[in-house]
C-alpha cells in the first residue's frame, strides 16, 4: 500500500485563517447586541451609591440622564461655591443658566419623543454619592417644575445585608 | 473558455478588517445596563392643595445634615429601618396608634384592607446623596418584603414572578406611598 506511506519530507500544513473572520465577526456581532453605544462624553467623575431593590430600565432610549458629580477638568462650569458640576448632553451647566439650561434640556427630550413615549420618558440622575443632597434638591425642584416626574436615581447593584 | 480556475481570494485580511471594527465597537460601546431606583415626583403644585393626613398615618423619617435617620423622632441605626416600615405599613394588630386600613375591593384578589400609611421623608441640604439612596432603598425593600408576602399568600408565588395584572393587584394591595417634604438647611455647604 503505497498510497498511505507517510512522507517523511512534508511540512505541517500551514494553519487556515480563513474561518478566523468568521470568529471574530461572532464577536462583533455580539459586542454590537449587548452595548449601546456611548453617546456623550461624560466630563464629570461619580462613583454612583449602591442599592439592592433596583430595577433595570426597560429601553435605553426612553432615558435621559442628568450627570452630577466632580468635574474632570478645572475648566468645567460648576455650581457654587464650586466643587460640583452637572452635565447635561455634553456640555457642564453654568450656574447663571441653571434654570433655562435645565427647562431647555427637559424640552428637547420631549421634543424629540413621539407623543407615546414622552409619557414613558424617565430622567435618570447618575450622581456621586459623596456629593450632597442640594444639588439632587435643585435638579428635582426644576424636574417637577417642568412636568417631567418620572425619574430614576442609578445605581449600581449590591445584595442585601 | 479556459478551464482555469480563478484564483482565490484571500481571505488573511479579512480577520484583521474585523479585528479592527472589534476594537472599534468594544471601545466606544458602554456594556453597563441603566439600572435604579425609580421614582415619581408629585407635579407641580398650585399652592391650593394640602392633603390633609391623620397623624397615626405618617411615618416620619428624617435624614438629617449628620447621616443620622430618625424616625418618628427618634434615632435608629439604618438597618432597622424596614422592620419599623413594615411594621408601621402592615399593623397587624390593628394598633390605634399606626395607621387605618381601607377594606376595598381588588380585582383577582377580593376585599384587601390596604394600609393608609405614608411614608413621609425629609432631607437637609447637607445630607449625602449616598444616604439618601439608602434610605429610600430600605424603604423600597420595606414595600417589596411586604408585596411578596401578600403575594405568597394570595397567589403561591413571589411578587417579581407574578404576571403583569396580578402584579398590579398587589401594587394596589400595597401601595408605595413615599411623600417628601421640602429639605431642611441645618449643615453647612460642601
Amino acid at each position: 500500500m503505497a498510497r498511505f506511506k507517510k512522507d517523511q519530507k512534508r511540512e505541517l500544513a500551514p494553519m487556515g485563517t480563513g474561518s478566523m473572520a468568521d470568529i471574530v465577526f461572532m464577536f462583533l456581532f455580539f459586542f454590537m447586541v449587548i452595548s449601546n453605544m456611548r453617546e456623550t462624553n461624560v466630563k464629570v467623575n461619580l462613583a454612583m451609591p449602591a442599592a439592592s431593590e433596583i430595577q433595570k430600565l426597560e429601553k435605553k432610549s426612553l432615558v435621559a440622564t442628568v450627570y452630577i458629580g466632580i468635574p474632570k477638568n478645572e475648566n468645567e462650569n460648576t455650581l457654587p461655591p464650586g466643587k460640583v458640576s452637572v452635565q447635561l448632553n455634553d456640555q457642564t451647566v453654568k450656574q447663571e443658566n441653571f434654570v433655562k439650561d435645565v427647562r431647555d434640556f427637559i424640552a428637547v427630550e420631549k421634543e424629540s419623543r413621539n407623543e407615546e413615549d414622552k409619557q414613558k420618558l424617565t430622567f435618570s440622575i447618575k450622581a456621586d454619592k459623596e456629593i450632597q443632597m442640594r444639588y439632587i434638591n435643585l435638579i428635582k425642584a426644576e424636574l417637577r417644575t417642568n412636568n417631567a416626574l418620572k425619574i430614576n436615581y442609578a445605581t449600581l447593584r449590591k445584595s442585601h445585608d | 473558455m479556459s478551464s482555469r480556475k480563478l484564483p482565490a481570494f484571500n481571505t488573511a485580511q479579512m480577520a484583521d478588517i474585523s479585528f479592527l471594527l472589534l476594537t472599534f465597537f468594544m471601545m466606544t460601546s458602554a456594556i453597563n445596563v441603566q439600572q435604579g431606583i425609580p421614582r415619581r415626583l408629585p407635579p407641580p403644585s398650585d399652592g391650593k392643595t394640602i392633603v390633609d393626613i391623620n397623624q397615626r398615618n405618617i411615618f416620619q423619617v428624617i435624614v438629617n445634615f449628620n447621616d443620622d435617620v430618625l424616625a418618628n423622632g427618634e434615632v435608629i441605626p439604618l438597618n432597622q429601618l424596614t422592620p419599623r416600615a413594615k411594621e408601621f405599613l402592615e399593623n397587624p394588630l390593628n394598633n390605634p396608634h399606626l395607621p387605618e386600613k381601607d377594606v376595598r375591593l381588588i380585582e383577582n384578589m377580593g376585599e384587601y384592607p390596604i394600609s393608609k400609611g405614608v411614608l413621609s421623608l425629609q432631607n437637609d441640604q447637607s445630607t449625602s446623596y449616598n444616604m439618601y439612596v439608602q434610605v429610600q432603598n430600605e424603604l423600597q425593600r420595606a414595600v417589596n418584603e411586604l408585596r411578596d408576602k401578600v403575594s405568597l399568600q394570595y397567589f403561591g408565588r413571589k411578587y417579581e414572578l407574578l404576571d403583569t395584572t396580578l402584579q398590579k393587584a398587589v401594587q394596589k394591595a400595597v401601595p408605595m406611598n413615599i411623600s417628601e417634604a421640602p429639605p431642611s438647611n441645618y449643615g453647612k455647604e460642601e
